[in-house]
């Protein structure tokens, strides 16, 4: 149950799929486990009650019994050696990450992204295309993705519940994992998968979510290209007036517009904003449209209380955030 | 003539008595007043929760205002409430359990009382002054160095106060469960609860003092400048996560064992019939104390420590699964065969098994390392860890404070209204905290202020919602019950529910000060049915009467937990106000003069002489 593009109970790859058998197995076994006591259970809650024994009998007191002892000591560590060793063998093998440190590896190989949480946005970079986008995640579909994970400022974690478990984002080191987008079963669920934030970092942890958009491996190569070549002009003069405003109200010092941004991890403190016309979410909650945008300009905290937007630029008039508005929604591939 | 002289008492002179008391009886009813209130405190934060968490995007709570609410539903419910509640019971029954007059260290009793009640109202007060803590009781280190405010400061001078108190409370235990056994009281005849308090003793003993090392490193963190936690200076968050979870999941045994302990002693009363497998009971006690400590790896799988640490903790948490089993066996072959009396007290025993049985099965689930990827801090883990504790831990508290509200207080709890109360509570419980299990594995995170429509998790919060109000109304109609009981209730006997095994049924109801006249001869487990078997009225006395040694009471604990609350307030504005350094000085030289003063000052304390007590031996009698 739940929707294709969240439940970890309609698994959409590798991963996933392994995570989703341990957990009906496991559930299977407790099954087992909690019907032999229910069965227990109910016939000694009713079976033994006073009104059927009779007020004053005294019952025999047993000290216990060895044989019945050993069978219920013995039979649940059977039990758990089925359910350990595929625990065991999952574990090593959803660890194994040897494709993505190997000398001379190739980006159609084995795909790396570095994940980078932030407080309440996420930052992918494709270190082998020297791409960088925001709060979407693109993906190729049928093969490995290998993530190199850390956050730059409190403790996230990464995760997109049907495509495969968490791993945390620390802030003190990197941690490496892989996923796998099944091509079918990411149609069904759209070709858009959400992501989310699995650990507690202020006030809006639950509103810091991320899209994963999924693409064959081809389309993928187009994508990349499409990103290299990555251009876009202000068209009409509302837009060009917002492209100037970008500038002046200082908006460029923490947002960059292309995704081939060059400046240091550390100076990129906001969301790339490159294809931002092309989003289906306005900070990753919201619908993509012109009234949510503006709200956004507006007043941040009132979308994402404890972002780190608010205050950080002077208060913007009607206008100045029509024209805003116009510009970033013109963000997005010259071919498109 | 003891009765007449309290009766006589103002209401002043009884305050007065509390506040100096070191009576192992009046500092359970203390702990029992304020663990009770702290239990309502943290129960409507978790009736603020789940009206937030009623439909998406709700504006009942801002995201700061949940996140303080979240974070201190956990804390009070964990430290201020389940604690300080099993330290009643503990305190009420153990030395009644064992045959003793008190317990070892009663002025340390006292005092460590004191020091809970300090540090849980200092953690409180920040809801007046600023704002409560907002890291989650984890509180993990990134974020609460990065959280703004006070919040975190109260979380962890409050803590350390109060956890001063709770090693105090566990060494206390250790110490009189050692010492101060009746004559014949061997370990291996020595009661369920009374075993399971000394394992939890044990457990909070080791378990502790990292919980205080990692609330010390946080403090000179945030209030020092040092950078124990800051990677970018050489420090590492992930320490605390280790030193969190190292005291924090023996923490939950320390809760879940002295449970176990009240369901072993119950469902015999009430089944009639001697604890079934009673040496694999201890057995297990000790075992599960013991592996506590070797699992809490299982709360970090996701951090990254690598897949052979995570299998590892894996095979070892799933190990505790067995002598778990074994235990709800025994329970159940306990009343296999038994006479079984449907009271409160043995509602929730009862209700307890499978309740448990499906938070321990989901126990298991999360212990699948690569499955737990997926369970990690989902709701999942919030069905998870509220079927364990409160299907066991709470369950445990009802079960105990129906089964010893006559011992403690000589009337029995209603009952009609017990049973009404219980089934609202079951009911709600489930209704709550089952459906989460679902709505964790659909995608929905714990720790959330709020959810958006459209991904399919709206049902199973409404459902947990209304779950929540069946418990708040069940806690109400248990508060009603315990006024009209106070009220309208009858005195009973030393043995009010006629089939009492163990010594605390052997005197009256409630104890006197003095607790046993003569200490009484045990010949083997549950001493009070093997002299009923036997047919004796009474217990063997092990001793003549005698004048009876009696400690006295004292302000100073009080005093000496003050000086510490004080010294908090000072730590805390230090470097926001110029008078917040005198203030730590003017604190700690409180605690540390008084602390002087106890040092210097003989107290012998009193002796009750044999011709004051009682001729008619109310107390040994069977």
């Amino acid at each position: 149950c739940g929707k294709p593009f969240l439940s970890t109970l309609k698994p959409a790859g590798e991963v996933a799929d392994k995570q989703y058998d341990l957990t009906v197995l496991s559930t299977l076994i407790m099954v087992v486990v909690v019907a032999v006591v229910s069965v227990i259970f109910f016939y000694v809650i009713v079976r033994f009650r006073r009104s059927r024994v009779g007020e004053n009998t005294i019952p025999k007191q047993v000290e216990g019994n060895k044989f019945l002892e050993i069978t219920w000591t013995v039979i649940p560590i059977l039990l758990l050696i089925i359910l350990v060793i595929p625990v065991v063998l999952y574990t090593l093998e959803l660890a194994d990450t040897s494709p993505m440190d190997k000398k001379g590896r190739k980006a159609e190989d084995a795909l790396v992204v570095n994940v980078r949480a932030n407080l309440y946005w996420w930052e992918f970079e494709y270190p082998d295309y020297g791409i960088i986008t925001s709060q979407e995640l693109i993906v190729p579909t049928d093969q490995r993705v290998y993530f190199n994970l850390k956050a730059s400022d409190v403790k996230h974690s990464f995760w997109i519940p049907s495509v495969g478990g968490k791993l945390d984002t620390n802030t003190d080191n990197e941690n490496k994992f892989f996923l796998t987008f099944d091509s079918k079963r990411s149609k069904e669920a759209g070709d858009m998968f959400f992501g989310k934030c699995a650990e507690l970092c202020g006030p809006s942890h639950a509103l810091m979510d991320f899209k994963v958009k999924t693409m064959s491996a081809k389309e993928f190569q187009g994508w990349t290209k499409e990103m290299k070549n990555y251009k876009s002009t202000a068209e009409s003069d509302l837009a060009k007036q917002g492209e100037e405003l970008f500038k002046e109200k200082n908006c460029l010092s923490c947002h960059a517009v292309e995704p081939n941004d060059k400046r240091a991890e550390a100076a990129r403190t906001a969301p790339n904003l490159a294809t931002f016309g092309e989003r289906t979410k306005v900070a990753g909650v919201k619908e993509a449209n012109k009234e949510n945008v503006k709200a956004w300009l507006k007043d941040p905290d009132s979308i994402k209380p404890g972002n780190k937007m608010t205050g950080t630029y002077p208060k913007l008039s009607d206008s100045e955030t029509n024209a805003l508005y116009e510009y970033l929604k013109g963000l997005k591939a010259e071919s498109k | 003539m003891l009765n007449a002289l309290t009766e006589k008492r103002t209401r002043g002179s009884m305050l007065w008595d509390y506040l100096t008391t070191v009576d192992h009886k009046k500092i359970a009813i203390l702990y029992l007043v304020a663990g009770g209130f702290f239990f309502l405190v943290g129960g409507i934060e978790a009736m603020f929760i789940r009206i937030q968490l009623a439909k998406p995007e709700n504006a009942f709570l801002s995201a700061q205002a949940y996140n303080e609410v979240m974070t201190m539903h956990g804390t009070t419910m964990i430290f201020l409430a389940a604690m300080p509640l099993l330290f009643a019971l503990m305190n009420a029954v153990v030395p009644l359990q064992i045959g003793a007059r008190d317990v070892s260290f009663p002025f340390l009793n006292a005092l460590g009382f004191w020091l809970f009640f300090f540090g849980g109202i200092f953690l409180n007060l920040s809801w007046f002054l600023g704002g409560a803590p907002d890291a989650g009781w984890t509180s993990y280190a990134s974020l609460s160095l990065h959280s703004k405010g006070h919040g975190i400061d109260f979380f962890v001078l409050g803590l350390q106060i109060s956890g001063l108190g709770t090693l105090i409370a566990g060494i206390n235990f250790l110490a009189t469960i050692i010492n101060m056994r009746a004559p014949g009281m061997t370990y291996m005849r020595l009661p369920l609860f009374t075993w399971t308090t000394f394992v939890a003793s044990a457990l909070i003993l080791f378990a502790f003092p990292p919980l205080t090392v990692g609330l010390a490193l946080m403090m000179l963190d945030r209030l020092f400048g040092t950078n124990f936690f800051n990677p970018e200076l050489g420090g590492n968050t992930v320490i605390w996560e280790h030193l969190f979870w190292i005291f924090g999941h023996p923490e939950v045994y320390i809760l879940i064992l002295p449970a176990f302990g009240i369901f072993s002693e119950v469902i015999p009363v009430f089944a009639r019939k001697r604890l079934f497998g009673y040496s694999s009971m201890v057995f297990a006690i000790v075992l599960i104390g013991f592996l506590g400590f070797m699992v809490w790896v299982h709360h970090m799988f996701t951090t990254g420590l690598g897949p052979i640490a995570n299998a590892i903790f894996a095979v070892a948490t799933m190990a505790i699964a067995i002598p778990t089993g074994i235990k709800i066996f025994n329970w159940l072959l306990t009343i296999w065969g038994g006479n079984v009396k449907y009271t409160t007290a043995m509602l929730y025993a009862v209700s307890f098994i499978p309740s448990f049985v499906l938070g321990g099965v989901t126990g298991v689930m999360l212990a699948a390392a690569a499955a737990d990827y997926q369970f990690h801090d989902t709701y999942f883990v919030v069905a998870h860890f509220h079927y364990v504790i409160i299907g066991g831990v709470v369950f445990g508290l009802l079960a105990g404070v129906h089964f010893w509200w006559p011992k403690m207080f000589g009337k029995i709890l209603h009952e009609t209204m017990g049973k009404i109360s219980f089934v609202l509570f079951f009911i709600g419980f489930h209704l709550t905290f089952f459906i989460q299990h679902f709505v964790g594995l659909m995608g929905m995170p714990r720790r959330v202020y709020t959810f958006l429509p459209g991904q399919g998790l709206e049902t199973g919060n409404l459902i947990s919602t209304i779950g929540a109000f069946f418990m708040a109304a069940a806690v109400i109609l248990l508060l009603v019950n315990v006024i009209w009981t106070s009220v309208k209730g009858e005195y009973v006997g030393a043995d009010p529910w006629h089939d009492g095994r163990t010594l605390e049924w052997t005197v009256s109801s409630p104890p006197p000060e003095y607790n046993f006249k003569q200490l009484p001869f045990v010949r083997g487990l549950d001493p009070l049915w093997i002299e009923k078997q036997a047919g004796h009225k009474s217990m063997t006395p092990a001793e003549p009467v005698d004048d009876i040694h009696m400690p006295n009471g004292s302000i100073l604990p009080l005093i000496i937990s003050f000086g510490l609350f004080v010294a908090a307030f000072g730590l805390l504005y230090r470097s926001d106000y110029a008078w917040g350094l005198p203030v730590i000085f003017i604190g700690l030289g409180i605690t540390f003069i008084t602390m002087l003063l106890r040092s210097v000052i003989d107290d012998h304390g009193y002796h009750i002489h044999k011709e004051e007590l009682p001729n008619d031996d109310k107390g040994v009698k069977a």
